[in-house]
C-alpha cells in the first residue's frame, strides 16, 4: 500500500500551507527522512521529510499551491503499486502535526567558522568590522593561514598604498540578491551597451565612522551585504532629495465592503486578495492623473516616466526588505493585481525573483500597517520622486453629515522629493488616491 | 643607587620600619639570635632587642595568634612562617580571624598585620620546603596577598604592608632572595599595594606572572626577543585585590595571553587572570588563553630530575610563548 505524502499542520492554528517547491521529482527513489518537499506557512519556510521510503509515484499538488493542511500532495511507493483513486482528493482529519524538519537556516553571521577563512578570532571579527575590512581581501600569517590581528592591522595601516582590493560601498559592488541599488548597477550587464554613459558615476556616501562602545555581554552582529546596502542607499537618498511628508486620512469602508464580497469569488480562482491590491489600483491610477509624481529628477530636467511601475516594499524578517516592482500596474484589473502581488511577494519571501522583478520602478508603497503603525514618514526608493506609507486600517469614529459613525479609517502618508513637486501638487495626488479609494466600485 | 639582592632589601625594609614606628615588632622561629634561616632578620635582634623581635616556639598558629591579639591592640607585627609549607597550622587564625576581624566589627578593630613567608621551590627543598600558597588566600577577602619579584619592589612593598591597615600575606620566593639582585634607593620610598607593573613592553603576546617566574618571564622575553617576537612581561605584584585595568590594557594592545605561575595548575591563582580576561577582554583576544604551571601532583618532588620536572623555568616560558606568538 502507497503512502500518502499530506500537507503537514506547521503550528497548532495554522489550517493551511503553501507548496513551494518539490525537491524531488516523480519518479525519484527517495529514503525516509529525505527532504522532499519546501513548504511555506505563516512565513515559515520548511522542508519536509519523506514519511516513507520508495519511490515517488506521483504528485498531486503543484508547486506554488496553497492547500489546507491534511491535504494529499503525493504518493510514496513501490512502482507496481496502484495508488487508491477514490483516495485521492481525501483529507485526512486526524493529520498529525509533523515535527519541522528543519528551520529554514537564518542567516546570521557565524563567527569563527568560516570555512574558506579558517578561525577567525574575536578580535580578527571586531576589528574587520569595526575597520569595514573584507577579510577575504587579507593574507593570513598565522597557524594554518590562520587571518591574526596583526595581519588585520597590518592591512588596514596600508590600505591606502595598495590598490588590491576594491574600497566600493556595499551597492557599487555587483551581487546578487542585492536591492535599493540603483538598478543599472545592480545588474550592469544589461545597461553596459546602450546607457552607461547616462549613469553618472556615484560618489561614495561617507557615513560617518560610529565611536560605539562597547559595554559586556553586548554583541556584535557583523553588516550581511544587504544590510549595507539598505544602509548605503537610505543614506543616499537622504543625501539627494529634501524629503516632506505630508499626510491623509481616508475612509475604507467601500474597500473594505468590496474586499468582504470578493474575497470568496477570488479565493476560487487560487487568489488571495487582499488590501494592497486596492491601493496599488488607487496609487496607479491617481499616478496617471499626476504624472509629475512619475517622474525622476536628473540635471537635465524632470524625466517624466511613460511607464507606471509600481514596487511594494516587502520585508524579509530581519534580513531586511527588497522591492518587487509591479509593472505597467495601471493595465490590470483588480484580480490581475491580485495575482501579480501574490506572485511577486511569495517570490520575494521565497528569494526566488529574477532580476526582472526588481528593475525599473517609477514609485513604491510601503504597507507599514501591516505591524500596526499608523503614519509613518518612509524614504524615498531613489531615483524615484516619492513613496506612499500605508498605515493600519482602524476602525475610528468619524463625523458624517454631521452625525457619529464608526468607519475603517487608514493613514496615507506620501513622502516626495520637494526638488520636484511642492506641496500642492503633493496633496492632490495623494488627495486623489483618497478619493478613488473612498469611492471604491 | 647601591645594588642589593632580595632578602638585603627585605631585611632593610623592616629595620627602616621598626625604626619608624616603634609599634613595629617581628615575631617567628629563628628569627631573634639567629637571625632567620634565611637570614633575612640578621642584626635586627642587636639592634631593638628581644622585645622587638621575639624568637617564638614552633607553632605557627601561635605566631599569627599573637599577632592578631597584639595588632588588635595596636601594635604593628610582622610575623615570619619560616617556609610557606609551614603556614597551614595558622590557617584558621589568619582566614577566619585576621581577615574577618574589620568585617565583622564594623573596622571598630583592624588588624594591621604582615605575615612574611618565603614560598616555591627549586631550592631542593622537596615536599615540604617548596609549596606555593598564594591561591589559599587570594580567595579570602580581607586579607591582601603581594608577591614582590625584585628588590625595589620587595622592599617598597612590604613598607607598605606594615603600614597597612589591613592584614597582609607576604609571600617572598625564596629561591630568589639571593639570586635576584637590583638597584634599590637609600632614600625612603614605598611601592603602593595594588597597582601592577608593566615590567617589560611589548607587542606580540603578554606574559602575566609574579615572584620568581616574572624573573623567568623576563629571561624569557629576552629569549624571544631573538627570535624576534616582542613579548610584554606584566609584574602582577599584588594579587589581592588584583589591577584589573593594567591586565586588559595589556590584553587590549597584544591580544594574546600566557599566565605563568609555579603552584599546581588546577586551581592556581592564574586561572583567576584567564576567567578576568575570558570575561572582560573576549572581543580582544587573538587566541586562546593560555597558562603555563606546575603539573597536577601532590607536590614539588625532592629527586633533581623530578624537580626540574615540576618547575617552570625560562626555557618552558620561552617555548610556550612562542607558540602562542605563531598561533
Amino acid at each position: 500500500m502507497p503512502e500518502k505524502v499530506i500537507m503537514p499542520q506547521l503550528g497548532e492554528s495554522v489550517v493551511e500551507g503553501t507548496l513551494v517547491k518539490w525537491l524531488v521529482k516523480e519518479g525519484d527513489k527517495i529514503e525516509e527522512f529525505d527532504s522532499i518537499m519546501e513548504v511555506e506557512s505563516a512565513k515559515v519556510n520548511t522542508e519536509i521529510p519523506s514519511p516513507a521510503a520508495g519511490i515517488l509515484l506521483k504528485i498531486l499538488v503543484e508547486e506554488g499551491t496553497t492547500v489546507n493542511a491534511g491535504t494529499i500532495l503525493g504518493w510514496i511507493g513501490d512502482p507496481d503499486e496502484k495508488i487508491p483513486v477514490d483516495a485521492i482528493r481525501e483529507v485526512s482529519e486526524t493529520t498529525q502535526p509533523i515535527q519541522l524538519a528543519k528551520q529554514k537556516p537564518v542567516s546570521s553571521p557565524e563567527i569563527g567558522r568560516n570555512r574558506d577563512l579558517g578561525f577567525i578570532s574575536p578580535v580578527v571579527a571586531k576589528l574587520a568590522s569595526e575597520y569595514e575590512v573584507d577579510l577575504n581581501q587579507i593574507k593570513g600569517s598565522g597557524n594554518n593561514g590562520r587571518i591574526t590581528k596583526k595581519d588585520v592591522l597590518h592591512y588596514v595601516e596600508n590600505k591606502g598604498d595598495s590598490d588590491n582590493e576594491s574600497d566600493a560601498p556595499a551597492w557599487e559592488t555587483p551581487g546578487e540578491g542585492d536591492l535599493f541599488r540603483p538598478t543599472e548597477l545592480q545588474f550592469p550587464d544589461r545597461f553596459k551597451s546602450t546607457q552607461t554613459s547616462s549613469v553618472p558615476k556615484q560618489e561614495p556616501i561617507s557615513q560617518p565612522k560610529s565611536d560605539v562602545k562597547e559595554s559586556m555581554g553586548d554583541q556584535l552582529v557583523p553588516l550581511s551585504s544587504m544590510r549595507k546596502a539598505i544602509a548605503a542607499h537610505m543614506v543616499k537618498s537622504k543625501h539627494t532629495s529634501p524629503h516632506v511628508t505630508t499626510i491623509m486620512e481616508a475612509d475604507m469602508k467601500k474597500v473594505v465592503d468590496h474586499l468582504e464580497q470578493n474575497k470568496e469569488p477570488f479565493s476560487r480562482q487560487g487568489l488571495r486578495l487582499t488590501y494592497t491590491s486596492y491601493f496599488v489600483a488607487a496609487t496607479a491610477n491617481a499616478l496617471r492623473e499626476f504624472p509629475m509624481v512619475n517622474s525622476t529628477w536628473t540635471d537635465n530636467g524632470i524625466l517624466f516616466k511613460k511607464a507606471i511601475n509600481i514596487g511594494l516594499a516587502t520585508a524579509l524578517q530581519d534580513e531586511g526588505l527588497i522591492v518587487p516592482v509591479i509593472k505597467q500596474a495601471d493595465g490590470y484589473s483588480l484580480s490581475g493585481l491580485a495575482r501579480s502581488v501574490n506572485d511577486l511577494v511569495n517570490r520575494a519571501r521565497n528569494h526566488q525573483l529574477k532580476p526582472d522583478d526588481v528593475l525599473e520602478g517609477t514609485f513604491s508603497i510601503t504597507n507599514h500597517g501591516t505591524a500596526g503603525s499608523l503614519f509613518a514618514t518612509p524614504v524615498i526608493n531613489q531615483p524615484q520622486a516619492g513613496i506612499l506609507g500605508i498605515g493600519a486600517i482602524k476602525k475610528r469614529v468619524v463625523v458624517i453629515n454631521d452625525a457619529i459613525a464608526i468607519r475603517p479609517m487608514v493613514y496615507l502618508s506620501f513622502t516626495f522629493d520637494h526638488r520636484i513637486l511642492d506641496g500642492s501638487t503633493a496633496d492632490y495626488f495623494l488627495a486623489k488616491i483618497v478619493t478613488i479609494l473612498e469611492n471604491w466600485q | 643607587m647601591p645594588e642589593m639582592t632580595m632578602v638585603e632589601a627585605i631585611r632593610d625594609a623592616m629595620d627602616e620600619e621598626m625604626a619608624r614606628d616603634e609599634n613595629v615588632f617581628i615575631v617567628g622561629e629563628d628569627v631573634g639570635q639567629r637571625g632567620g634561616v634565611f637570614r633575612a632578620t640578621v642584626g635586627l635582634f642587636d639592634k631593638y632587642g628581644s622585645d622587638r623581635v621575639i624568637d617564638s616556639p614552633l607553632a605557627e598558629l601561635s605566631i599569627v595568634g599573637v599577632g592578631i591579639g597584639a595588632a588588635l591592640y595596636g601594635m604593628k607585627p610582622i610575623c615570619e612562617i619560616q617556609f610557606a609549607d609551614f603556614i597551614f597550622p595558622a590557617f584558621n587564625q589568619i582566614v577566619s580571624e585576621a581577615a574577618k576581624m574589620t568585617y565583622r566589627s564594623n573596622a571598630t578593630w583592624t588588624v594591621p598585620m604582615v605575615i612574611r613567608a618565603p614560598y616555591g621551590g627549586g631550592i631542593g627543598g622537596g615536599l615540604y620546603h617548596s609549596q606555593s600558597v598564594e591561591a589559599f588566600f587570594t580567595q579570602a577577602p580581607g586579607l591582601k596577598v603581594v608577591i614582590p619579584s625584585n628588590p625595589y619592589d620587595a622592599k617598597g612593598l612590604l613598607k607598605a604592608a606594615v603600614r597597612d591597615p589591613n592584614p597582609v600575606i607576604f609571600l617572598e620566593p625564596k629561591k630568589g632572595y639571593r639570586l635576584i639582585k637590583g638597584e634599590v634607593p637609600e632614600e625612603e620610598y614605598i611601592v603602593p599595594i595594588g597597582p601592577a607593573k608593566v615590567s617589560r613592553a611589548g607587542e606580540d603576546l603578554t606574559i602575566f606572572a609574579y615572584g620568581m617566574m616574572l624573573f623567568y618571564s623576563l629571561q624569557a622575553a629576552e629569549q624571544l626577543e631573538q627570535e624576534g617576537v616582542s613579548a610584554e612581561v606584566v609584574d602582577l605584584r599584588t594579587l589581592y585585590p588584583v589591577d584589573k585595568e593594567t591586565i586588559l590594557a595589556s590584553v587590549k594592545k597584544t591580544g594574546k595571553a600566557l599566565i605563568v605561575y609555579e603552584d599546581n595548575l588546577t586551581g592556581g591563582y592564574g586561572g583567576e587572570i584567564a576567567a578576568i580576561i575570558a570575561e572582560h577582554a573576549f572581543h580582544d583576544l587573538d587566541a586562546p588563553v593560555r597558562r603555563l604551571a606546575g603539573p597536577d601532583v601532590p607536590a614539588v618532588p625532592f629527586s633533581h630530575p623530578m624537580q626540574e620536572w615540576f618547575m617552570v623555568n625560562p626555557e618552558k616560558i620561552f617555548k610556550s610563548a612562542l607558540e602562542l606568538a605563531r598561533y
